[in-house]
């Protein structure tokens, strides 16, 4: 580790160095479900499926799509996903 | 570390760089001690230097330069039975001849040239070494960073800012920082509410680090923090308020000056960081030491912009006046830091008066004005007067005593005038009261500094967070250590 790879911790040190992962919610009732086209070849069809399995249920899904699986989303739409949905299913896919 | 373990059984060793006209003329010094005597010869900037030497050793690392703490090169160290017994350092042909035990070295060169400075030496470079050698006092845990993560933004994610980018606390920063102060980094100034976390001279100096201080701020950043750890000040109960408040730090003394404090012009603004980074840095202590953190332990309804920073110098010099180092109690000229719980600045504009008659009048009214004209009484205020308001008192004959005086005078008021629904406002001094006279500020509840530009005649208010009872907030001065 060189010399700047890593910083003194300004904290009471309760927590660990490491972020954890968000919690899964233990149940997608009630909730919004969004669904991440990442644009790579043939992900619109297994998120499709899973998006219809959902919607099934009875839970809302909102549809979002990357303009090119080369790059990272846009900042429109990751703010639309962070206002409208609690979770985001995601795929890669060829 | 390459070459340490001999370096001992090594009769002679010298330390020296190509960049130092000394060495380079020294140079054929050292052939003439290898034609009679070992000799390790250590090159802190090109190990190719000196030609025509065989085996030089490359102490570009500086490592062994750093565990002989050279100084100056060229340096030269005899060992005997693997200890140090005597050294020279630059060029003084006795001294060298004394330490090599050999006569007649450098025969051309002058008797005597001055060396160069050590490469080790150098700041970057000996904070560098002190770390990857493990001569620090910091004890905190290391979080590493990962690969393509940006250590600004790496800060925000963690929840270690305020709100506004911190300056990443490097272990080369923080040791920098502790260079600011002469206390031991693991002395412990408190627990820090509302975790009661301890907080140590180092994690305070983590968090200087990150507010963008100068290790000369230390001795200042320190004492604010210990003042608000004081139980006067009651830190848990001044972030669990819904109320507005946060620490207004007021420094006094000529450490001020020495730090580049501002007390003049736009002296409550922005613009100095000694100011800016003070403040901010006690803020970041309560926040990261203590977790009195927004949406958490701090219930503010609104808060205020002085939570991100709040901090200012009394304008000692362009004052007449004694300073508040003196109304707490403490010598004139005293360096010391004192914290109030308060919120925001209450203009108190008059253009007009020219008597201290007519101005006290102005403030008293602003002041029975805090919070609300019919809160009574109101929380603990700070006055801070500006050089022409501080003026048209001088000139009329009114110390600064006399002035806290006749406002304090002035906080009593006819209960029935502030009665509730009064005026129409449900809000007001209990029914009970009728007849009496209430009174806006306890005895003790106002403070008054002296600060600001020297034109124009706008003072002013910085209310507190409540009347400062014992079981409320108190105003705490602590005297600056360094």
């Amino acid at each position: 580790m060189s010399l700047n790879d890593a910083l003194l911790d300004p904290t009471g040190e309760r927590e660990a160095t490491e972020r954890p992962r968000l919690a899964r919610p233990a149940s997608l009732d009630g909730l919004t479900v969004g669904v991440l086209d990442i644009s790579k070849v043939r992900g619109d069809v297994f998120l499709e499926r899973v998006a219809a399995l959902i919607e099934e249920r009875g839970i809302e899904v909102k549809r979002y799509r990357k303009p090119t699986v080369a790059r990272t989303a846009p900042m429109e739409i990751q703010q639309a996903i962070v206002a409208e949905v609690d979770v985001v299913v995601e795929g890669l896919a060829d | 570390m390459d070459g340490m373990g001999k370096m001992q059984e090594i009769g002679l060793v010298v330390f020296v760089k190509r960049d130092c006209p000394t060495c380079v003329m020294i140079a054929p010094v050292l052939s003439e001690i290898l034609q009679r005597n070992d000799l390790k010869v250590y090159s802190q900037d090109d190990p190719t230097f000196p030609e025509g030497i065989d085996g030089v050793a490359d102490d570009t690392a500086l490592d062994a330069s750093y565990r002989l703490d050279v100084e100056i090169v060229p340096t030269l160290v005899r060992f005997e039975n693997g200890r140090e017994v005597d050294r020279t350092y630059g060029w003084d042909r006795a001294a060298w001849e004394k330490v090599a035990g050999a006569s007649g070295l450098g025969a051309d060169l002058p008797d005597f040239k001055p060396g160069c400075g050590a490469l080790n030496q150098e700041q970057d470079r000996l904070a560098e070494l002190r770390i990857r050698h493990g001569d620090t006092p910091m004890v905190s845990r290391l979080v590493p960073l990962g690969e393509k993560e940006d250590a600004i933004e790496a800060c925000f994610e963690r929840g270690w800012s305020d709100g506004l980018p911190v300056v990443p606390p490097t272990q080369a920063r923080v040791l920098a920082m502790l260079e600011g102060t002469t206390r031991a980094a693991d002395e412990v100034l408190g627990l820090m509410p509302s975790n009661l976390d301890t907080c140590t001279v180092e994690k305070v100096a983590i968090n200087a680090v990150m507010a963008g201080c100068r290790p000369e701020y230390m001795p200042v950043v320190l004492a604010a923090v210990e003042a608000v750890l004081d139980e006067d000040y009651c830190l848990h109960g001044t972030l669990a308020t819904t109320r507005f408040v946060g620490p207004v730090v007021i420094v006094n003394g000529p450490i001020a000056k020495r730090i580049g404090m501002n007390g003049k012009g736009n002296a409550l603004g922005q613009g100095n960081r000694a100011n800016a980074t003070i403040g901010r840095a006690v803020q970041l202590a309560v926040r990261n030491i203590g977790g009195g953190k927004p949406q958490g332990v701090d219930r503010a309804t609104l808060g205020n912009p002085g939570k991100l920073s709040y901090c200012f110098c009394e304008d000692e010099e362009g004052s007449a006046w004694e300073p508040l180092t003196v109304d707490r109690g403490l010598a004139a000229g005293a360096n010391a830091v004192t914290v109030f719980a308060g919120f925001g600045l209450q203009g108190v504009i008059d253009d007009l008066a020219r008597t201290p008659e007519e101005l006290v009048e102005t403030m008293a009214s602003c002041l029975r004005a805090v919070d609300n004209v019919k809160k009574f009484p109101g929380p603990d205020c700070l006055l801070v007067v500006c050089p022409e308001h501080e003026r048209t008192y001088m000139e009329g004959g009114w110390d600064k005593a006399r002035v806290h005086k006749e406002l304090m005078a002035r906080m009593a008021v006819p209960a029935d005038g502030v009665l509730r629904g009064v005026g129409g406002m449900a809000e007001g001094v209990k029914p009970q009261l009728a007849g009496k006279t209430v009174s806006k500020l306890l005895p003790d509840g106002l403070m008054i500094v002296r600060a600001g530009g020297g034109a124009g005649k706008f003072s002013g208010i910085i209310a507190g967070w409540t009347p400062g009872t014992p079981e409320s907030s108190r105003p705490v001065t602590v005297e600056v250590k360094t």
